[in-house]
This record gives structure tokens, C-alpha cells and sequence, in this order.
């Protein structure tokens, strides 16, 4: 890879020789514009329609996105988007990901928002769609035409007649210099020749054959190899390094000690290893982690950052006139991101510049934060995203970077850092361990008449993004704070209904200021959040937070209508009154072919093998993509092992850019979410984790037996696009819990079920 | 150090390190062969599978010394972008990957499986994978891409 690089030797490069853009321009470290996404400023210009897409002579597009793909799709149907949008062969283009000297400063690649930031009216569907009429624009003036006479195919814009000119012969290797047209009209997916088709991922081949490059494989002239040494225990600091321990490790070029931060660089990675491990540390310890097995009680007694989401004021007077009051309360645990590849990076770190290549998700953020780690000026550091492995949110892949940019700054050459997987899983910023309890009021009828949830969430640190390196291990080692929770009362809801984690059951009418902007039908309602300190980091993994208050919701509203008697699709149907969400449940009902009656099933027998079914729904973020999903289980009620036999999904998630990669995204996240339901649950004793690999944090390996998978698309191309890669996940712990109370009667409120757990639901029947 | 000479995909090379230096770090760092990946470095997870004599090895955990002089195959030796083996095709046909990073692991796994056994149980194909880890869980898609090689020659 070349070591330095400007926007412009990229451009050129790559077969666009853009003759205006300056060298001047790629240095100004910002422009004054602000982009339509909440990012800081950067040097290329969201607004300017250069800064998205290049046409070279030959016709070939190059764009740029500020999305990058870590499994999940986003490189085949960005690359599809373009294609369709400009009309030209998918060939014809090629996608530059998250490289913070010629990609747009599009934040990070998370949260189920790539798809509704670069698929709709805006960003890169917008520049695309800025480009096709700008070219047809230009063949109209050139064939002395109007525009609406020209049709474009390939690339090449043509006239009744047979008169044409192509892309190539238009711009080729010229500027645009024209702003995105935020009123440029999109293909319709009725016109849609390659975006909406199941195009099948672009790198497969390169995967399947062993070449494609993941950052773990990128090697820099020079390279050397560090390795790091983490705090054995929580919150340990150093009290002493013995460089003298390892002054015998052949090749060890620097023990590198930067406050609490310790690190070795060797000629060879081996040689790294070996110091890293023989290292001897003297380490001051912490006082000390809160007792797992009260871990949930604690989180409830500490001080508290509250939030008020919603409060119709009348829920404890319905709560008294209720005929009956159903109370429950559920946890989940803290889980890891736990990537198969334990977190890589390259960094070169020179005297007044530094390059890393990274598999971070914020290729600017991250920027940020070595510029502030290593003291150089943030123009002079450049961040390369080069795929890691699947991440599922924020794992180690930030807190490595910065490990490798502070080891190159201390020996004057680039270093790669592999973490190992015990580095990972002690220091990783799992997501958070939540405690949710909730409490209904029913009527006579069975009708819900008040809903109030309390939830409370650990949380340290998070996402550095461009202000917090301290918010993973390596920032806070050297100094930085992680952000934290000041404890703060709640303020009553204002503004509008903000359920962005879920925290709001579908079931309430969510009324903020006289608006309501949930799904429900209930008007008496209070939620209230409490955000506690966690003595872990923590961070997004994939659904964060909304998964936890989904599996709590969607189980009490189960354990509601089984309190009832009512079905418990028909009871949800009762209660919801958006369409979208009613349509998924309606729709997987019937795929499922539902047996409708209410839970548990008649005359269970309490011992031997049973099964059952569970059903659960979400609208993610409240509006950002609607799943419904069935699970039939069977218990071993001896063993109390749980087997998911069978799902059925139906997803909607707006216009399907491709319903290929959607497939994968969801059947993945059916079993991820399956692993995180039945067993996976970072472990700590009085002074330290001891979840440190695949032996003592439980997930299923591929030799599992596999329930099989049906899923329901509900394609509305009309709408806007929203994101996909979530939703199922949010619902598998739900469903399997209410499938397990339906085969046995047994309630599990607690995740992972795992054996004993069931077990100990089973004998609580009575 | 010391010298050592590696049969990896078909070629020799020489390579000067440590004996006891894993396999792995020798191919990716030596040879900058993208197949096998460090994973765990514990032998659990699968991500840096390297077949040494046609038999599956963790290359994380197995010193170079060990395998000097022996037939070493990784993901790339299996076959190329315009000739996959029948096994990498199928994984090809199926769309069987995500982030893709676990696939040493599997393919090479699954490889030997049907060498062994062309016909395998759905407990025998869930045997032989049940070290194997996949984190994407594109468990359904790779278990499928492996049942349709089976009874094709491995």
C-alpha cells in the first residue's frame, strides 16, 4: 500500500484526472461546510457532488462512501446503488470505503443507518442522481436536444435517431463542479435493473479463495510488531515495569510504557508475543468488581442518570383501579462483541504525520483520536478502513488502532498490533447489562390499561468518537477519561417521542406534547430510564439496548396475555395500532400458520421432551425497519436444554436493495441472536473477568443443530429505505423465552437460558 | 533462528525464525499468505486452519518445527479466483460468508470431511464442524454449500 497519498494522486489514480481540485484544498484541514449528518466538517465536502463520484474517460465510475462493508453487504449494494442511479453496468464501478483523505466524513458505519443515510433522498443516492441528470443535461446541450428526448443505458446517453454520447466523452476526467441537487430524482425501484436484484457479494470469490485483504493481512515496508499488556484485572493500574524481564527476547526493540499503558514492539510478531507474556508487571490493584450473582440488584442502587420518555401521569391512579396488576422484572447480561478475529491494526507514525490502517467503524473519529493520543495535527493523520472480521458493533477494533499508533510513535516505524483473544475479551466494550421491570394494569376484559417500565443500563465509555479516546481501554490507559454517568434526575418528557433504544414498549401510544409516535393503543403509560456506571466498558454490539428492552417487553406482553387467556397474537393485535408493525405479525402469523390459543398449551406434561411456540415484534428505533418473528422450541425438561427447531420471520424494511444480502443478514442474525439468547454471558469474579475465551464465553460453534429459517419480505418500494441488519436479532431471545412458556409453562426472565436456568423456571411451575 | 524449509501450496520456501514460532505467524508474516488468520491463537476457534499432509492442523499452536518438510496446503492452495476447488465453489454458489474471516476453518474442515467421508450424516457433517466457529453465524449457508458437495469428489 502506498504510504502517502492525496485525494488527488487517489483520483488520478484512479483513472479520473480531476484537473480542479487542488492540492491547496486537500490540505485545508476543514471547509466551513457542514454535512447533512452529524459529523464534524472535514476537508471533503458532502455538499459538493466531486466529492461523491468521478467519471473517468473510459466510462468507469469511482465513488466514495463513508459506509464500509465488514460482512454485512454494504460494499455489493452501495456498488449496486451507484450503478443503478448513474445507469451503468455494475462493473463499470468501483467503490472507495471510509479513507479519511477522499471519502466524505459520514460518522460511523453502525446502528442499522447506512441504508436510510446513503439510500434515500441524500448522500450517495443523491450524488448519483446529482450525476445522471448532470450528464443528460450536458448530452442535451451537446445533441441539441431537451432532455426529456434523451434515454440512458450503459452509460451512454442516446436519441431517438440513434445519435448518442457517452459518460466517458462527457466529463471523462473532469470535474463536476456542481453541488448534490437535493430535488434530483431518483430511479423508481419500478425502473430498477440492478439495485433491488439479488446481485451476490462482490468479494465472495476473493473470501472463498483465501485473497481477499483483511487489515490483518496489510504489511508496510519496515513493519515491525507490537503487542500490548492489558491490566490483568478491572481497573488495575501499573505500579511497576521491569524492562529487564524480557532483555532476553531476541529481536524485542522497545518496551513501551506510556502511564498506564504498556506495550512491546519486536522485529518479529512471535517475538512480540513472547515479551508480551514474560513481561513481568507489577500491577496496583483495583478494590475490587460487585458480585456477579448481585450484579443486577447493584446496578438498581446506584446513582443514576434518569430520563422520562413518557408520562401520562395517571399511570399509579390506573394501577389502583386495575382488576388485576401484573408485575415483572427481567435481565439481561453483559455480552461480548467477540469478533473470530481477535482486533488488528497497522499504524505509521512518523515526525510530523502518521497513516493506520484500520477495521474501525469511523474512520474519522478514529483520526481524531490518534491525533489526540499522539499529539500530531489532526490534518496529518491519515485513517484507512481495511476490513477486520465481523465486529457487530464497537469491538476492539478502535482501541487497537490507537495501540498501534502509539507503539509506532515509539520506535519511528510502522508497526502491526494483533491483540489476543484474552486482551479482547477482558477489555472489550461489551454491551451493556440492563435490568428492565414493568408493571400492567388489566381490566375485566383482559385490556391492558396502563404500562409503566423502569429500566436501568450500565454503561462506561462507548464509542470514542471525535472527543473521547478514554472511552475504550487504550485512551483511558494513557490518560484520557472515559466518558461516564453524572447522575441526574429525570425531566419530564418534552419535545418528541424519543425511543431511538426501544425503550418504549410497541404497545404504548408513546404521547410526547400532545403527539403520539408510538405503536400502541395504550394512553396510560410511564417509562422511565436510569443509567448507572458501569465497572466494565461498554459499547453498541449489534441492537444495543434496543434488544434487551425488546426481549423484556415483548416477554411480559406475553406473560400478560397469557395472565389473560387471549392468544398472544391476537392480544398483541389488540394492543398496537401502527400498520407496519401489525403487518409483520400478521404476516409471519400466517406463514407460521399460528396456532391460535393462548400459552402455555393444555395439560404439559412436566417431564420428557416438549415443544412450543413464541412470537415477538419490534419496530427498530421505533421506526427504522418492523420484524415479527416466530420461534418453535423444544425443552428437554430433564436436561433443561432448549432447541430451536424452526423460525419464521417477516421483515419489512422498505424498498429491498438486495434481497440476497438481506437473507444472509437476517438468517445471521437469527442465529447470532440465538447464541445470545442460549448461552452467551460475560463472567467476572471479585477482581477480574474470567470469560477469556471460547471455553468460558459460550456461543455455538458451526457443528450445532441448525433450526431451519423462513422468511416473509414485505417489499414497499415506496417508502423510505430503512435499516436491516437488527431487526431479527432484536427479537430471537423473546421469541425463544415465550416458546419455552409455551412448551413447558416455565417463565425465563433472564438471559442466557441456559440449562440451569431452565430448570430453575421449570421448578418454580409448582 | 534458524533456517527452515516450508512445502506451502505446491512451492518451497526458506524461511529464518524461531523454531518454536507458530506456523501461522510464518505464513502470514513470511510468506503474506491472507488464508489462515489468527483467530484465538488457543486452537479454538478454526480461523487459522492449514491442512499439513491433507490433515486438518490449527496452525496458531503448531511450532514450524514441527511441520518442516511436509505438504502444507492453505485456503489460496486449495484453488484460485478462476479455478476454486469444487468445495470453495460451493461456498462461491451459496453466498456462504459474511465477514468471511472464519473460512479457512470451515472450508478446509469441511474438505477433509468429504474426502473421508463423501456421504456424511447431518451428525456427521455437525460432528466434524463442531469446533468450528463461525461469529457472522452464516452457519445455514456454509452447512448447505458443504451438502451440496457432498458425493462430489473432494
Amino acid at each position: 500500500m502506498k504510504k502517502e497519498f492525496s485525494r488527488r494522486d487517489f483520483l488520478k489514480a484512479s483513472g479520473a484526472l480531476v484537473v480542479s481540485f487542488s492540492a491547496a484544498s486537500v490540505m485545508a484541514p476543514f471547509s466551513t461546510a457542514q454535512g447533512p449528518f452529524d459529523t464534524h466538517p472535514s476537508h471533503v465536502d458532502p455538499a459538493k457532488l466531486d466529492s461523491w463520484l468521478a467519471v473517468a474517460s473510459d466510462g468507469t465510475v469511482t465513488a466514495y462512501t463513508g459506509k464500509c462493508d465488514f460482512g454485512q453487504g454494504m460494499y455489493t449494494v452501495q456498488t449496486q446503488l451507484v450503478a443503478e442511479e448513474l445507469c451503468v453496468p455494475i462493473e463499470k464501478v468501483k467503490l472507495i470505503q471510509c479513507d479519511t483523505s477522499v471519502t466524505p466524513d459520514q460518522g460511523t458505519t453502525s446502528g442499522s443507518q447506512s441504508t436510510p443515510t446513503n439510500f434515500n433522498t441524500r448522500n450517495l443516492a443523491q450524488a448519483a442522481a446529482t450525476a445522471r441528470e448532470a450528464l443528460v443535461g450536458m448530452a442535451a446541450q451537446k445533441l441539441g436536444l431537451p432532455a426529456a428526448h434523451l434515454t440512458v443505458e450503459d452509460g451512454v446517453v442516446s436519441a431517438a435517431g440513434g445519435r448518442h454520447i457517452s459518460y466517458g466523452e462527457l466529463i471523462g476526467g473532469k470535474h463536476f463542479d456542481i453541488t448534490v441537487n437535493s430535488t434530483a430524482k431518483r430511479r423508481s425501484p419500478n425502473q430498477w435493473n440492478v439495485l433491488g436484484k439479488p446481485v451476490p457479494s462482490m468479494d465472495r470469490v476473493a473470501l472463498m479463495t483465501g485473497r481477499f485483504e483483511f487489515v490483518h493481512n496489510v504489511h508496510i515496508a519496515g513493519m515491525v510488531h507490537g503487542r500490548v499488556v492489558r491490566p490483568p484485572e478491572t481497573g488495575a493500574t501499573v505500579a511497576h515495569v521491569d524492562e529487564k524481564s524480557v532483555d532476553q527476547i531476541p529481536g524485542l526493540l522497545k518496551v513501551v510504557v506510556r502511564n498506564n499503558f504498556v506495550g512491546v514492539v519486536a522485529e518479529k510478531q512471535w517475538q512480540a508475543a513472547q515479551a508480551a507474556k514474560n513481561l513481568k508487571v507489577t500491577w496496583k490493584p483495583a478494590p475490587g468488581l460487585p458480585a456477579q450473582r448481585d450484579f443486577y440488584n447493584y446496578m438498581q442502587k446506584q446513582p443514576s442518570r434518569d430520563a422520562m420518555l413518557v408520562n401520562s401521569k395517571d399511570v399509579d391512579e390506573k394501577l389502583k383501579a386495575a382488576s388485576q396488576v401484573l408485575t415483572a422484572t427481567y435481565s439481561h447480561p453483559y455480552q461480548a462483541h467477540g469478533s473470530i478475529g481477535s482486533s488488528c491494526a497497522v499504524a505509521d507514525v512518523q515526525a510530523d504525520h502518521a497513516t493506520v490502517w484500520s477495521a474501525t467503524q469511523s474512520v474519522y473519529p478514529t483520526q481524531h483520536g490518534v491525533s489526540a493520543i499522539t499529539g500530531l495535527r489532526l490534518e496529518n493523520v491519515r485513517v484507512i478502513f481495511v476490513r477486520g472480521a465481523g465486529c457487530y458493533g464497537l469491538n476492539a477494533a478502535d482501541t487497537v488502532s490507537f495501540d498501534a499508533a502509539l507503539l509506532s510513535q515509539a520506535v519511528h516505524r510502522p508497526v502491526r498490533v494483533q491483540l489476543t483473544r484474552q486482551d479482547e475479551f477482558i477489555s472489550e466494550n461489551y454491551g451493556s447489562a440492563c435490568v428492565i421491570a414493568q408493571r400492567v394494569g388489566i381490566d375485566t376484559s383482559g385490556a391492558i390499561t396502563t404500562w409503566d417500565c423502569e429500566t436501568w443500563a450500565a454503561s462506561l465509555g462507548g464509542r470514542p468518537g471525535y472527543d473521547n479516546p478514554g472511552n475504550v481501554i487504550t485512551g483511558m490507559l494513557v490518560g484520557f477519561d472515559p466518558e461516564s454517568i453524572a447522575p441526574r434526575a429525570a425531566s419530564e418528557p418534552s419535545g418528541e417521542l424519543r425511543n431511538g433504544s426501544n425503550a418504549v414498549p410497541s404497545y404504548l401510544a408513546g404521547c410526547v406534547s400532545g403527539k403520539c409516535g408510538g405503536e400502541g393503543s395504550i394512553r396510560s403509560e410511564r417509562v422511565l430510564t436510569h443509567g448507572v456506571k458501569s465497572p466494565f466498558f461498554t459499547g453498541p454490539l449489534r441492537s444495543p439496548l434496543r434488544l434487551q428492552n425488546t426481549f423484556a417487553h415483548e416477554c411480559f406482553i406475553d406473560e400478560i396475555s397469557s395472565q389473560v387467556k387471549v392468544d398472544p397474537v391476537a392480544h398483541r393485535l389488540q394492543h398496537l395500532s401502527e400498520a407496519r408493525i401489525i403487518d409483520v405479525v400478521k404476516a409471519v402469523a400466517k406463514a407460521a400458520n399460528w396456532d391460535a390459543r393462548p400459552s402455555p398449551k393444555r395439560g404439559i406434561a412436566h417431564t420428557g421432551t416438549v415443544t412450543g411456540r413464541g412470537i415477538a415484534c419490534v419496530a427498530y428505533e421505533g421506526d427504522n425497519g418492523y420484524a415479527a418473528l416466530v420461534a418453535q422450541v423444544e425443552v428437554n425438561q430433564a436436561s433443561g436444554v432448549v432447541q430451536p427447531k424452526r423460525f419464521f420471520v417477516a421483515h419489512d424494511c422498505g424498498p429491498i436493495s438486495n434481497p440476497d444480502g438481506l437473507r444472509n443478514q437476517i438468517e445471521g442474525g437469527i442465529l447470532q441472536g440465538m447464541s445470545r439468547a442460549l448461552g452467551e454471558e460475560v463472567t467476572w469474579d471479585e477482581r477480574k473477568v474470567t470469560s477469556i475465551d471460547w471455553e468460558s464465553y459460550r456461543t455455538l460453534f458451526l457443528g450445532i443443530e441448525l433450526p431451519s429459517i423462513d422468511i416473509v419480505f414485505i417489499d414497499r418500494p415506496s417508502v423510505q429505505a430503512t435499516g436491516a441488519g437488527e431487526t431479527a436479532i432484536t427479537l430471537v431471545a423473546a421469541a425463544i423465552g415465550n416458546a419455552v412458556f409455551d412448551a413447558t409453562g416455565g417463565r425465563i426472565r433472564q438471559v442466557p437460558f441456559t440449562p440451569d436456568r431452565v430448570k430453575a423456571a421449570l421448578s418454580a411451575r409448582g | 533462528m534458524a533456517v527452515f524449509s516450508l512445502k506451502v501450496n505446491g512451492g518451497v520456501h526458506a524461511v529464518d525464525v524461531d523454531p518454536e514460532t507458530p506456523l501461522l505467524y510464518v505464513l502470514g508474516d513470511e510468506l503474506y499468505l491472507r488464508g489462515p488468520k489468527f483467530g484465538c491463537g488457543l486452537a479454538q476457534c478454526g480461523a487459522c486452519t492449514v491442512l499439513v499432509q491433507g490433515k486438518v492442523v490449527r496452525s496458531c499452536v503448531m511450532p514450524v518445527s514441527a511441520v518442516r518438510d511436509r505438504e502444507i496446503t492453505t485456503l489460496e492452495g486449495l484453488g484460485s479466483p478462476e479455478k476454486p476447488h469444487a468445495i470453495q465453489q460451493a461456498f462461491i454458489d451459496e453466498g456462504a460468508a459474511q465477514c468471511g474471516f472464519c473460512l479457512s476453518g470451515v472450508i478446509l474442515t469441511a474438505k477433509v470431511l468429504l474426502e473421508e467421508n463423501p456421504k456424511p450424516s447431518e451428525e456427521q457433517i455437525q460432528e466434524a464442524m463442531s469446533n468450528v466457529l463461525c461469529r457472522c453465524f452464516t452457519h445455514t449457508r456454509m452447512i448447505r454449500a458443504i451438502k451440496r458437495c457432498q458425493g462430489k469428489s473432494a
